[in-house]
């Protein structure tokens, strides 16, 4: 850390800072709020773990899915675009072939190199 | 003063994190920028003795370093740290009933200590627990009688005379093979696996539960902490880690996302949803922001060697607790407080969820931590003296010994400090390790591992 006489006049500066202006914790939230006025409408703790909780869902729903093809059948398919990561909803549904390959390395780690 | 540090430095393990001067001794991995996902390390741990060093990453590969025998020549620094095994641990999944993608990243490596020849590790990914064998082979039997050298059958009409086969030493060979695999425990994703100090049983932890093995026995597991709500939308918190007691085979803790810690006695009944210690820090309400929960949420807890003590890591600082005492750390290091005035920002990177761990040296003198920019930082008990190092291939000469790094929070910036804004927050170093009893470390930054030592003269 610091030599001792510059911390102690930054403490006293920033505890005058303080009472004039709100923690930096709390400017930052300011800042966060006005970026985002509907964030945190709720506690934060449950959007955050439901989050959290369901990493990796992916929808795929084999009913929908066979239901769409037949459907499919007698319409135009729209072209397939570029799969992207984010979540898919609506008209298209996610098939297998959209979803990413997951394939184990084959390689072996640049670690062991 | 200059004496004092030196004489320090003899005690090996009993010196502070400043009175140690760190030098570089290698650097593993891929020199490149262009990093591959599966490179990225997710787990780094010494084994027991120190001798080996298990990495894990992302692509769901191990990695075992073992250490050179000490060359009585070479006194000049410790042996390396060369590769000892390396093999692909888990592979990814779907699981198709819930349209899960199950990742193959190993999440942590708990090595059990050794027993005979052989090593074993524990290795989990966000669903399943492997026990690995690891061991030598370094002979082989030769001299068969129906069979030739490369393995291919001889006519038996051929064979007139018959011979004993002998083992002849071979080449050193290292085979991992998986022992037991513990599966289909857990609903949500693993966070940590700690063994017993019974060395017989193993807790793993979710979000939501913590569950109790037998090393021996795969099909059935206890279920010891359940926090799962009734109604879900009831859930205000969620299992971040867990780890056994060192030495009470009884005793274990786990710390929440709202920054507590729960100790538990397994003796005082089967399904421990009642604490019997609860650790928090009473906070100031006044302070309280839309990010008080989320820095206070503990990415890390490990237990001291002696037992007596334990370290959490929560977003901006490192706590020490005394197990006699709940209300409050012992002692608390900040890491990076100058992150303070950048929380909008770190929240919109995401960085603000970055999970630091935390070690302990092997006296518990000095604890030590990651940070961003590749830096890592050791705080020192003993002497509160704290430093702050950078991992990085420009200090690459061994026995060079590594400069201090300074971040400048605010105002004028000295020579040789940095500003927080010209700092990367994608390089971080989430993952560290202390060698159980020398001045060893080793620190992995996204997808390299560094193995620092203190300079030995």
């Amino acid at each position: 850390m610091s030599a001792e006489i510059p911390e102690a006049a930054s403490a006293e500066e920033q505890k005058e800072m303080e009472d004039k202006v709100t923690s930096p914790e709390k400017a930052e939230e300011a800042k966060l709020k006005a970026r985002y006025p509907h964030l945190g409408q709720k506690p934060g703790g449950s959007d955050f773990l439901r989050k959290r909780l369901q990493k990796g869902q992916k929808y795929f729903d084999s009913g929908d899915y066979n239901m769409a093809k037949a459907k499919m059948k007698n319409k135009q398919l729209p072209t397939a675009a570029a799969p992207d990561k984010t979540e898919v909803t609506g008209d298209h549904i996610p098939t297998p072939q959209d979803l990413p390959q997951r394939k184990p390395s084959l390689v072996a780690s640049k670690l062991a190199g | 003063m200059f004496l004092k540090l030196s004489l320090r430095a003899v005690f090996l393990g009993a010196g502070g994190g400043n009175d140690i001067q760190w030098c570089f001794s290698q650097v593993k991995g891929a020199v490149d920028d262009d990093v591959a996902e599966a490179d990225i390390i997710s787990t780094v741990e010494f084994n027991h003795s120190g001798e080996l060093l298990a990495t894990g990453d992302k692509g769901g590969r191990v990695v075992i370093f073992q250490q050179e025998q000490e060359n009585k020549t070479q006194t000049h620094s410790r042996g390396e740290y060369n590769v000892y095994s390396t093999f692909q641990s888990h592979e990814p999944e779907f699981d198709y009933l819930k349209s899960l993608e199950i990742e193959e990243k190993i999440n942590k490596i708990r090595w059990l200590p050794q027993k005979n020849a052989a090593q074993f590790l524990l290795s989990t990914n966000d669903k399943t627990i492997k026990l690995w064998k690891i061991s030598e082979r370094d002979k082989r039997p030769e001299g068969y009688n129906l069979k030739e050298e490369d393995g291919r059958y001889r006519d038996p009409t051929t064979v007139t005379t018959l011979r004993v086969p002998v083992f002849r030493p071979m080449d050193l060979m290292v085979e991992a093979s998986p022992r037991r695999i513990f599966a289909n425990a857990h609903t949500y994703h693993i966070n940590s696996i700690s063994i017993n100090s019974d060395y017989e049983t193993y807790l793993s932890a979710d979000d939501l539960r913590i569950n109790l093995w037998h090393l021996e026995i795969t099909d059935r597991s206890f279920n010891i902490v359940d926090i799962k709500p009734a109604n879900m939308e009831e859930l205000t918190e969620v299992i971040t880690a867990a780890e056994f007691h060192p030495n009470s085979c009884n005793t274990f803790v786990y710390s929440s996302s709202k920054g507590t810690i729960r100790l538990c006695d397994m003796r005082a009944s089967a399904l421990c949803d009642r604490h019997s210690k609860l650790f928090e820090e009473p906070e100031d309400p006044s302070n309280r922001s839309f990010f008080s929960e989320i820095i206070s949420s503990i990415s890390d807890v490990k237990f001291s060697h002696s037992g007596r003590y334990m370290m959490t890591r929560d977003y901006l600082s490192v706590k020490i607790w005394d197990l006699n005492m709940e209300n409050r750390p012992v002692e608390t290091y900040q890491v990076h407080e100058y992150l303070r005035s950048k929380l909008c920002s770190l929240y919109e990177n995401d960085c603000i969820f970055d999970k630091f761990e935390c070690c302990w040296n092997g006296s518990d003198s000095v604890v030590m931590t990651g940070s961003y920019n590749n830096f890592f930082r050791m705080f020192d008990r003993n002497t509160k003296r704290d430093i702050t190092l950078e991992a990085s291939r420009e200090n690459n000469k061994p026995r060079t010994v590594l400069k201090p790094r300074k971040v400048c929070a605010s105002g004028k910036r000295k020579k040789d400090e940095i500003s927080v804004d010209s700092l990367d927050f994608n390089k971080k170093i989430l993952h560290t390790a202390w060698h159980p009893k020398e001045n060893i470390i080793a620190v992995a930054t996204t997808n390299n591992l560094y193995i620092f030592q203190d300079k030995v003269n």
